[in-house]
């Protein structure tokens, strides 16, 4: 082969790896049933794919071509270290004599698109911690090295990559089987995928520390693996999921200044809001709310829908805003619900309205501790003339954010208060 | 592969119950056991009396050391167990799901280790 052909086959390679290695790799974990082997075994399926296909010409299947690769190194590899460990013989012998076959058992299209789902449900088994799901999906889903996840949770490279081998341990150990949950169950491991998805958008959304306000490769990796939920699992709720991360994302450019501020919804240049993803997210939400079937996510969605079709806050249609969180409020009753719903209220019915809710919450021991809870509050009673009150709980609300650009908006607004 | 379910209740709570509610409890643990008798994850399992009963032991600096009840106060005391025999981790939590105290304390699902003996 030319030194130009083999130069495309090696582009080929690793065009490759970066659309198909988590596919390989969650069909190639099905197969040797232990996430570390097959993470080896694609490294070096990829490597003998770089060694061979120059010389040999790409294979008509190569996904294919590489899962069987993956399959022979790794029994190989147990051959090579069962001389040391009898345990690793029987399970060379279980995975199979004929290892290396082009004719994988179990290779077929749909049974890969399976692993990917399957994959999804064991990196987001409830079994495991959240913060270990989110990690090891980012890292088995999605592919993300742990240094490129580390900065994401202000966490040094280390300690990700212990959360990620401990969740691995507790994989293998207490036998988290890698599979799509029965028909039974799939209700409730749903809810946990679509938290898991939502965490990795939120992280990258409004990060819950640190400099900046938003980091948007997180985001993207959420929106992404929330498009592959819907195509693989297309439940209504993974429909809202991905509308609510699109219609958030639509605005992410306008929620900061240039110079990295904090800016509300209100004051947002809403022609810079992204056209395109709205009208995704709108088309998604109408799809989700026609099955009947929806749930939070889908009514989220809902109300930042009518947020993002209103021309200016003044013309949003806050009654059928605080109507959805009527609704929110009974499908998935939460303090913080009833705290959107109360700054809704004071854009339909006037501050006064908004602050005896908000109040109440607060008089009834909730949200105490939530900065945003006071923020509302004295935003109200600037509203309403009462600067004292304000004050304080702008104060309130500076001692409990850890976000810097929350800080100075908040200070901002203290500043801005008359005598 | 097998599992230890580890039974927390409130004896409290468990205490208060009027003996019809209690007669109807106990009528669930005996159900239950059968199920899982039939089902072939039953390896085993006890009840244990009140944690009043129960002494801690301990040696230090070379002395045994005796205590009454547990080292910790906690809300929910351990109550009693079962050995299942579970396919895997989703099959063992379909088990300790029905355990009757799941509704009213926890369960504990800790998988079984397993030595290799030569």
């Amino acid at each position: 082969m030319s030194e130009d052909a083999a130069e495309r086959v090696r582009e080929m390679v690793d065009a490759l790896y970066r659309s198909d290695s988590r596919r390989v790799l969650a069909t190639l974990i099905r197969l040797l049933g232990d996430f570390d082997l097959a993470e080896e075994a694609l490294h070096e399926a990829f490597a003998a794919a770089l060694e061979r296909w120059p010389r040999d010409g790409a294979p008509a299947n190569p996904r294919a071509w590489l899962v069987s690769a993956g399959r022979f190194k790794a029994i190989d590899s147990l051959r090579r270290r069962a001389r040391f460990d009898a345990s690793l013989a029987q399970l060379a012998e279980r995975l199979g004599p004929d290892a290396g076959d082009a004719a994988t058992p179990g290779w077929d299209d749909e049974g890969v698109e399976d692993d990917r789902l399957r994959l999804i449900f064991t990196c987001c088994h409830p079994a495991l911690p959240p913060d270990a799901q989110v990690a090891l999906t980012l890292r088995d889903v999605c592919g993300l090295t742990t240094e490129e996840i580390a900065p994401a949770f202000l966490t040094a490279a280390p300690t990700v990559a212990q959360r990620i081998v401990r969740a691995k341990a507790k994989i293998r150990d207490a036998r988290i089987p890698y599979q799509v949950p029965s028909r039974a169950d799939l209700p409730d491991r749903v809810d946990t995928v679509l938290h898991g998805v939502y965490l990795v958008f939120n992280e990258g959304y409004s990060a819950s520390s640190g400099a900046s306000l938003t980091r948007p490769d997180l985001s993207g990796e959420g929106i992404r693996l929330g498009r592959l939920l819907v195509e693989l699992l297309p439940e209504p709720e993974a429909v809202g999921l991905l509308a609510l991360m699109l219609l958030h994302e639509s605005r992410r450019a306008t929620r900061t200044s240039p110079e990295g501020e904090l800016v509300l919804l209100a004051d947002q240049d809403r022609s810079r809001w992204n056209r395109e993803q709205i009208a995704e997210g709108v088309a998604l939400v109408e799809r989700a709310l026609a099955s009947r079937r929806f749930g939070p996510y889908t009514l989220q969605a809902a109300i930042a829908a009518v947020h993002a079709e209103a021309p200016d806050a003044a013309a949003t249609d806050w009654a059928q805003i605080v109507g959805l969180y009527d609704v929110l409020a009974r499908a998935d009753p939460s303090s913080v619900v009833e705290l959107n719903r109360a700054a809704a209220v004071a854009m339909r019915d006037g501050p006064a309205a908004g602050l005896a809710l908000i109040d109440a919450i607060l008089a009834r021991g909730d949200l105490g501790d939530y900065h945003l809870a006071h923020s509302a509050r004295a935003d109200l009673c600037r509203r309403l003339g009462r600067t004292a009150e304000a004050r304080a709980s702008y104060q309130r609300a500076l001692g409990l954010t850890r976000l810097e650009p929350e800080r100075r908006f908040l200070q901002r607004r203290l500043g801005e208060l008359p005598d | 592969m097998r599992y230890l379910c580890l039974i927390y209740d409130e004896e409290k709570k468990v205490g208060a119950m009027s003996k019809s509610e209690s007669d109807a409890f106990m009528g669930e643990y005996f159900a239950f056991t059968d199920g899982i008798k039939k089902s072939g994850h039953y390896l085993g399992g006890e009840a244990l009396e009140p944690v009043q009963t129960a002494t801690t032991v301990r040696i230090r600096n070379g002395k045994v050391s005796t205590t009454d009840g547990p080292f910790a106060e906690t809300k929910e005391q351990l109550g009693g167990y079962y050995i299942i025999n579970a396919r895997d981790l989703n099959d063992a939590i379909q088990v300790a799901s029905k355990i009757p105290s799941a509704r009213l304390g926890t369960v504990e699902v800790r998988p079984i280790m397993e030595f290799n003996q030569p």
